[in-house]
């Protein structure tokens, strides 16, 4: 069935479908259409969850957390600051291997206050642990959504589905929803490696010591630091889990097929823009102008984050003389977090390339900045002659 | 390659004694019970227990008479303190030793 | 109450595992241990950072042989929500959630998720043991530290302000049950624990938790130096039940018999008192009167 409507509400039916059967949240701009819908469906019995209206942030996530030690599948949303108020949550979810999906509606970082859409909040909890998709459009929306829970129970590791606030969370646009018979093929119930149980009592992510250490049974365990090594192991090895999720996804709606990175028009591209969310979306218009002046260009979206595909992000970039980057967020005192992590991509993939591109990095829509196409034209254009505008933020006016 | 299972990925720890170790190490002094004294076993039956009651390491069992479990017993003399007869002494764990031996 | 326990039958069943990293006469391994009793065997315990945390056991030994979830500071209640959420999504309701939290995780950084908790009554028993300060970090104050009493950031002339009354608050929420009590007086506890979990709600009990190295007094007194704080009416055994406020045990016996002691016999058993002056010490023991001014003949 296709509909019209907004990338919460897409989100929401997306979580309807899946079953979750713990939701907690709080409310903060602009993710809260979202939760206002998984209310309406619960009071109105179409789904069937416990919803929990906590009284923070750092509450949303704890209620997930122990749904999720309890044997539920859970989920929380939220953005911006509210993401920053969880942030210890968000690293305590990854380190206790919790299955947990959340959806962020990017949203700028105060201070100052400010409600509009960039990427700071999502990309500053790249560290957690956790795995982070960034959608770029309503149909993405949905679908990352189921796959978010499919691929955090094949992995104990939580997922964040991050959508552009207003830009994607608050416009209408149209989408299939998947049907729910298929749903329940692709994302069968949540069976828990363990639950919170008086027949098999266990304390869990009890004080951890920096040695490994004897069980009760005789069996040496591991120490923190082992368990921390696995979460990045697996980490690492959820790539191909989240593959094999758009495989098995694709093979079921029809959809899918770029779970990695998104390319467009990359094949015989000279040089590459690469960004995430529905920026790369709106990039692919100036592409198009670009090209009809004669340059050889193309846009790689970046649709799965962390953990960082390196090898995919490189390949699709593979024989571009040059890349820019183009980010609604930065690791202050730096560069944008995606620029250093392609061109780390590209120094360990170097004996497969040859020869790395040149990078340069831009920056666009802090805030909720409008991003004209024609100021995107224009930036390009200069990188392509040589050199990207100084400041690099695309429609600064000091 | 290691284990990878579930419990090896978390802090999934399982029940069991002496997570302290043999905590009866701590002590300095011990309780030690003059059965002489001690109503329970004075009676032969079920009664008082104040020293199981009191006991905040799980040590003193309730039996006739009580019985206390050296090996974890850090001896803070609670039991000592609250026993209503003053059946439980409280010796010097050097002292203890020498007798032992 | 309506059936008083007896040390005879207090359940034999023991929940706890000797030979755990609690200090020598901790108050909480007396308190931790008789509550179990009360909670029985189909219980989930969550457990914030505090005493609580380093008595429970390092990885991968446990001491509590119930399933239990250590958590963030500042999320014990939302996590006895989630725990019960899920429960209840889940089909099993026989199961006891109950969170143990010191007072820091109650009465400080806990409260804005206990308040929340409590607003929305979800079913759950929250314990405070109040050994009155941050004592696993090395004796700190905190919000229910009592005026005078020295602690590593209030090292010279003890904590000017007063005790905060987290049961008061937490009986403005207007739950169904609210009751003090004392490691010192285990079987009252016991009862307190078996009544609330018979409640719905969020129930919430406070107890007072003489602590030997963060008190200053010898290890062996720990059971005193609680009923010290009781029979001089510093300290009261109560209990709130869908309003209605009752003196219990000790407490009401004291105000029957009329038996209450000086408040000095309590602060000179402490170390961490030393500094107060005798007219502090009068202040301390003209607002136990006037709280004692309001008790009346009500006690059961």
């Amino acid at each position: 069935m296709h509909v019209i409507e907004t990338g919460n509400t897409a989100a929401a039916l997306a979580v309807k479908l899946a079953g979750a059967q713990v939701v907690a949240a709080y409310p903060i701009t602009p993710q809260t259409p979202l939760t206002e819908k998984l209310s309406e469906y619960i009071e109105a019995g179409e789904m069937d969850a416990r919803y929990v209206p906590v009284e923070s942030e750092h509450s949303a996530l704890g209620v997930c957390i122990a749904a999720s030690s309890a044997g539920a599948r859970a989920f929380t949303a939220t953005s911006a600051n509210g993401l920053l108020y969880m942030h210890e949550q968000v690293h305590w979810a990854a380190g206790a291997r919790l299955p947990l999906v959340m959806c962020v509606a990017n949203r700028a970082v105060g201070a100052p206050w400010n409600i509009w859409n960039d990427h700071q909040d999502s990309i500053s909890q790249r560290d957690t642990g956790w795995i982070q998709m960034y959608c770029c459009d309503h149909q993405q929306i949905i679908d990352d959504t189921l796959k978010a829970f499919r691929v955090a129970e094949a992995t104990s590791i939580p997922v964040m589905v991050c959508y552009d606030g207003y830009l994607l969370s608050h416009t209408y646009m149209p989408f299939a929803i998947p049907d729910e018979d298929q749903v329940a093929e692709f994302l069968p119930p949540f069976r828990p490696s363990y639950a919170l149980d008086p027949g098999s009592p266990a304390n869990l992510n009890t004080v951890t010591l920096p040695e490994v250490r004897l069980d009760v049974n005789g069996e040496l365990a591991h120490g923190y630091m082992e368990i921390r090594y696995l979460l990045q192991e697996d980490l690492r090895n959820a790539v191909q889990v989240v593959e094999e999720t758009d495989a098995a996804y694709q093979a079921i709606f029809g959809r899918g097929g770029a779970p990695l990175v998104e390319p467009y028009r990359c094949d015989d591209a000279e040089y590459v823009v690469v960004g995430m969310g529905s920026i790369t979306y709106q990039l692919r218009d100036v592409i198009e102008t670009l090209r009809a002046e004669g340059h050889r260009i193309g846009v790689l979206g970046v649709r799965l984050y962390r953990p960082f595909p390196d090898a995919a992000v490189a390949a699709a970039v593979r024989g571009a003389r040059g890349v820019f980057v183009m980010e609604k967020a930065l690791s202050y005192g730096y560069e944008g977090a995606l620029c250093s992590d392609l061109k780390s991509a590209l120094y360990d993939h170097l004996g497969e390339l040859g020869t790395a591109p040149s990078v340069k990095g831009l920056v666009a829509g802090i805030g909720g900045r409008e991003i004209r196409t024609a100021d995107l034209a224009d930036a390009l254009r200069s990188g392509l002659a040589g050199s990207v505008p100084d400041p690099n933020w695309i429609g600064i006016q000091l | 390659m290691g284990p990878r299972g579930y419990r090896y990925k978390t802090s999934h720890s399982q029940p069991g004694p002496g997570d302290g170790g043999a905590t009866g190490s701590w002590r300095v002094q011990r309780p030690v019970i003059d059965l002489a004294r001690c109503t329970p076993a004075k009676r032969g039956k079920e009664a008082c227990f104040a020293c199981w009651l009191y006991c905040p390491d799980v040590v003193v069992s309730r039996t006739i008479p009580p019985q206390i479990d050296y090996e974890y017993c850090k001896g803070c003399g609670i039991c000592a303190e609250e026993c209503p007869t003053g059946a439980i002494e409280m010796v010097d764990e050097s002292a203890a030793h020498e007798h032992e031996d | 109450m309506t059936t008083r326990t007896t040390i005879l039958s207090l359940p034999v069943e023991e929940y706890v595992h000797p030979g755990n990293r609690a200090c020598t006469g901790c108050g909480l391994g007396i308190a931790y241990r008789i509550g179990l009793k009360a909670l029985g065997p189909d219980t989930i315990v969550i457990v914030p950072p505090s005493c609580l945390t380093v008595l429970q056991g390092l990885f991968p030994v446990a001491t509590t042989k119930l399933p239990s979830l250590n958590t963030t500071f500042a999320c014990t209640a939302a996590a006895a929500t989630g725990v019960l959420e899920a429960l209840k999504a889940q089909g099993k309701d026989h199961v006891n959630v109950v969170a143990w939290a010191g007072d820091g995780g109650t009465a400080d950084i806990g409260i804005q998720s206990l308040s929340g908790a409590s607003e929305r009554g979800d079913d759950f028993l929250f314990m405070c043991y109040d050994n009155e300060g941050y004592m696993n970090t090395g004796v700190q104050r905190s919000g229910t530290t009592p005026q005078g009493a020295i602690t590593s950031n209030t090292p010279f002339k003890g904590k000017l302000q007063q005790k905060k009354d987290v049961a008061a608050i937490m009986t403005a929420h207007g739950i169904d049950y609210v009751a003090t009590a004392s490691a010192a007086y285990p079987l009252d506890l016991h009862d307190k624990v078996k009544k609330a979990i018979s409640l719905k709600g969020v129930k919430y009990i406070h107890i007072h938790t003489p602590c030997p190295p963060g008190w200053g007094f010898d290890a062996r007194y720990t059971v005193r130096v609680g009923e010290l704080a009781v029979k001089t009416g510093y300290w009261d055994l109560y209990e709130v039940e869908k309003g209605v406020f009752r003196l219990t045990g000790a407490s009401a016996k004291t105000l029957k018999a009329g038996t209450r002691k000086p408040v000095e016999e309590y602060l000179k058993s402490q170390v961490r008192f030393r500094v107060m002056s005798p007219e502090q010490a009068a202040d301390v023991q003209a607002r136990v009167d006037a709280k004692w001014s309001t008790y009346s003949g009500g006690a059961g």
